[in-house]
């Protein structure tokens, strides 16, 4: 027992001597609105959306490989950047645009909660704001480093999916073929779905969150190196999530009972029927930590990158004399995210899918500024980005915005 | 002669007229010159029809918000990049500074200035860098509205300043550095614990900078206050050898074995070789111990003395070990053979007679520990026998060197 007990202890080191930025970010990735978009996506559509994964993998590699290697070259945090290079205003839209965007993702990470206490028949008006308070304890006065750990090993639930997705007997052929046969629909609730997978998977925050974490852990642009490969495998790992979030919905919803729209989390817990009785507990269970593991890091995250870039003070060790507005954003981001979920026949489901498709529709804005500061020489030195990745974001950015218009276009129409 | 205030971003775009009162352009930027004066506004950059021009401050006739400026002479020179102007848009706006008074880092939103008369010509000089909401409010509205309303809507925000004279700019190139007469002399003279807490918030390229210009003792306290090791590590290579091998003298041998230690072999061989012989054997002594072991723990500074000295050798020893004196709270007696016979408090020495063998004045019992004794009974030790220094021997029983409590609390901190 003891042996088995020591071996366990191993693996758990082995397991946490991996873990950086990268991968703490590729976790992170797949929060309340990465499981519920995914789930949507598959039970709508079934394999049709499995094309974007592809390309989605491949814009998530570039997009945190940029970000990292900008952190670890220069040393200093995204919104650092963009305010020393391009000025105060652009700074300050920028930071407004991502507090908004960023409060309705805090938003979804407490609708997240809400609704995965509900499976327990938890009313929301308890859960939430005894979970708000937890959190902002955890981060100003626990000790959010030890937690973390927990969070990370939780993450082990997304395994359920993979399960899942070979249990539900799917079709592997055609979902092999849709894997890569692009099929663009011009439906609102097509394109919508879209923008929403992109924006969940390549969310704006990530990039300033991992960019700040980079930096934090002091990595130089010597050992890189290591960074680029954990980068990449994380994207990679959640990627394959995804994947099977979507394959095992397809089969368990598409399939089984044509094409929802699912309007709560009862019906996207479905995805993991092949569980039978144990489906609600695993997903909600799974649901609630991703939820409480993403609403510990964004506000944290927004606070500091806000506080970074107009150059107020910052950080959880200040006190709340010294560092004012950093507090007030911090609790405000808490309170506010928490606060509107409690209003009563709120559509928590629908919340997180908007917050989603907000954060696609601002993506393209980080990148054009990514893209500018990594290929400023002064800036990175030797560091700057290759052409074909500079020709692939900048064809990601026009797409996205492309897709954006595309579909405020066919609302309007459709009106 | 009167005075009044202006702000840079009123003063960048305010147009500019030659004798005969015809616009020659707006104003881009303004620089001052170091080395001339250290707060004047020297030159004015004007975008003209084709380039910029240079105005220098003895050719503006009159200067205000209402009017522009009026220039007495228009032999203008086109404006080329000089290295020893400071232009405030280009290289102080939204730039990182060390507010000296204050003690932290901060970002510059905007600058005030004052304009004096003196009858002949207006002189601009800088008076204050704004940081706060007021500056960034200003900053946003500029030039979207006219600067009269900017003036009355902000006084409802309170201001926040710092004085010209306890800004200090970071520059990282030393030639520019040199050029522009920026010194760090005022840092040296802060406390280190404060230094460090700044270092920590600057990006690598700027630590690097304030560690290759302070002296060597200060740059060895604030080094050694610097939280992250992999910090101080990343400091110490970005350093040339030489510098790295005088701050390791400045600092007390085991700290600097530690860090040492957690350098890459090359570069710490690169670093022993250009320290002192005398600091470079005590160094590399303490490098053969293992970090989590008394030998690893202790260093080797210490006062110690035979068996039969008295109360006045003692001042006669201290005398010789002014630089000892800081930490000192315990004497050690030692054999013919070097042996460690007796631990003497310090306080007991000063209210004894000069006569007295402070053999006599010994405490009850001798604790010691062995060179390879482990970090974990040592904390034990320190708390059980509410300890401040420990001393330490080898197989023989020689004092190798002692503990202290500053050690003891890094070792629990760093858990």
């Amino acid at each position: 027992m003891k042996g088995l007990f020591w071996r366990f202890r191993y693996h758990l080191a082995v397991f946490f001597a991996v873990i950086g930025p990268g991968f703490v970010t590729a976790v992170v990735d797949n929060d309340s609105g990465g499981i519920l978009t995914y789930s949507q996506a598959g039970a709508m559509f079934g394999y049709l959306p499995l094309w974007t994964l592809l390309p989605i993998t491949l814009l998530l590699i570039i997009a945190q490989e940029m970000c990292s290697r900008m952190g670890a070259v220069t040393g200093k945090g995204l919104s650092d950047l963009i305010r020393e290079e391009f000025g105060l205003r652009a700074t300050f839209i920028m930071m407004a645009l991502l507090v908004a965007v960023n409060l309705t993702n805090v938003m979804s990470e407490f609708a997240g909660v809400a609704s995965s206490l509900e499976l327990f028949g938890i009313s929301k008006y308890i859960s939430v704001p005894l979970c708000a308070v937890a959190v902002w304890f955890l981060v100003v006065k626990g000790n959010y480093q030890s937690v973390e750990k927990i969070f990370l090993f939780a993450c082990v639930f997304y395994i359920t999916y993979v399960i899942s997705g070979f249990l539900v007997k799917p079709d592997w052929k055609s979902a092999a073929l849709y894997s890569v046969k692009p099929v663009l629909l011009l439906e609102p609730s097509y394109i919508y779905m879209l923008i929403g997978m992109v924006g969940t998977t390549i969310a704006p925050w990530m990039q300033f969150y991992l960019q700040a974490a980079v930096v934090e852990k002091g990595v130089t642009a010597k050992e890189y190196g290591e960074s680029r490969i954990e980068v990449i495998v994380g994207c990679f790992m959640t990627s394959v999530i995804a994947f099977f979030i979507i394959v095992a919905c397809a089969g368990a919803i598409y399939h089984a009972k044509g094409p929802t729209d699912i309007k709560d989390a009862a019906e996207a817990a479905l995805g993991l029927k092949p569980f039978g009785q144990y489906a609600f507990l695993l997903f909600s269970a799974g649901l609630f930590n991703a939820s409480i593991f993403a609403a510990c890091i964004l506000p944290l995250s927004t606070a500091y990158s806000v506080c970074e870039g107009l150059g107020f003070e910052s950080g959880v060790n200040k006190r709340l004399r010294e560092a004012p507005i950093f507090y007030f954003l911090y609790t405000a981001l808490i309170v506010v995210g928490a606060g509107v979920i409690l209003i009563p026949k709120f559509p928590l489901v629908q919340m997180i899918l908007l917050s989603q498709v907000l954060n696609g529709a601002l993506l393209p804005l980080v990148l054009i500024y990514m893209i500018l500061l990594i290929n400023r020489k002064e800036l990175m030195g030797e560091w700057t980005n290759s052409g074909w990745v500079n020709g692939v974001s900048w064809f990601m950015v026009v797409f996205m915005i492309g897709l954006t218009l595309a579909y405020v276009g066919i609302t309007i129409h459709s009106l | 002669m009167t005075e009044q205030l202006l702000y840079f971003t009123e003063l960048i775009s305010m147009p500019v007229y030659d004798l005969k009162g015809r616009r020659i352009g707006r104003v881009k930027d303004a620089a001052i010159v170091p080395l001339v004066h250290a707060a004047r506004i020297d030159r004015f950059l004007v975008g003209g029809e084709y380039s910029w021009l240079t105005i220098r401050y003895d050719q503006v006739r009159s200067l205000s918000l209402a009017d522009g400026i009026r220039l007495s002479d228009e032999q203008l020179v086109p404006y080329h990049d000089d290295e020893y102007m400071l232009r405030i848009g280009r290289d102080l706006l939204d730039q990182q500074i060390i507010d000296v008074n204050g003690r932290k880092v901060v970002r510059v939103n905007d600058v005030t200035m004052t304009i004096a008369h003196d009858g002949q010509r207006d002189t601009v000089s800088v008076l204050e860098v704004d940081i706060g909401i007021r500056s960034i409010f200003r900053r946003v509205a500029q030039g979207l509205m006219p600067p009269r309303w900017i003036r009355r809507l902000q006084w409802r925000i309170p201001p926040n300043s710092i004085r010209w004279d306890f800004a200090n700019v970071v520059e990282p190139d030393p030639q520019r550095r040199l050029r522009l007469n920026i010194s760090y002399t005022k840092l040296e003279e802060m406390h280190p614990a404060d230094l460090a807490d700044i270092v920590e918030e600057l990006g690598p390229a700027e630590r690097g900078a304030i560690f290759e210009t302070i002296d060597s003792e200060a740059a060895a306290d604030a080094l050694s206050e610097v939280e992250d090791p992999k910090m101080q590590v990343n400091i110490l290579e970005s350093l040339e050898p030489e510098k790295a091998a005088d701050i390791m003298e400045e600092m007390a041998p085991d700290e600097a074995a530690d860090l040492l230690n957690e350098l890459e072999d090359e570069t710490s061989e690169e670093i022993l070789d250009e320290m002192d012989s005398a600091e470079k054997s005590e160094v590399q002594e303490l490098l053969e111990f293992r970090e989590d072991t008394a030998g690893g723990m202790m260093n080797t500074e210490y006062v110690a003395l035979h068996d039969n000295a008295t109360a006045n050798d003692v001042m006669a020893a201290l005398r010789g070990n002014e630089d000892l004196l800081d930490g000192l709270n315990t004497l050690f007696l030692i054999d013919e053979e070097e042996r460690l016979t007796a631990a003497v408090p310090l306080a007991r020495v000063l209210i004894a007679a000069p006569e007295t063998r402070i053999r006599e004045l010994a405490s009850d019992t001798l604790i010691q520990v062995p060179v390879n004794e482990k970090e974990n009974r040592i904390t034990e030790i320190f708390d059980k026998y509410n300890l401040l220094t420990l001393p330490v021997v080898d197989e023989e029983g020689k004092l190798a060197g002692v503990i202290t409590a500053d050690d003891v609390i890094s070792v629990l901190r760093a858990r």
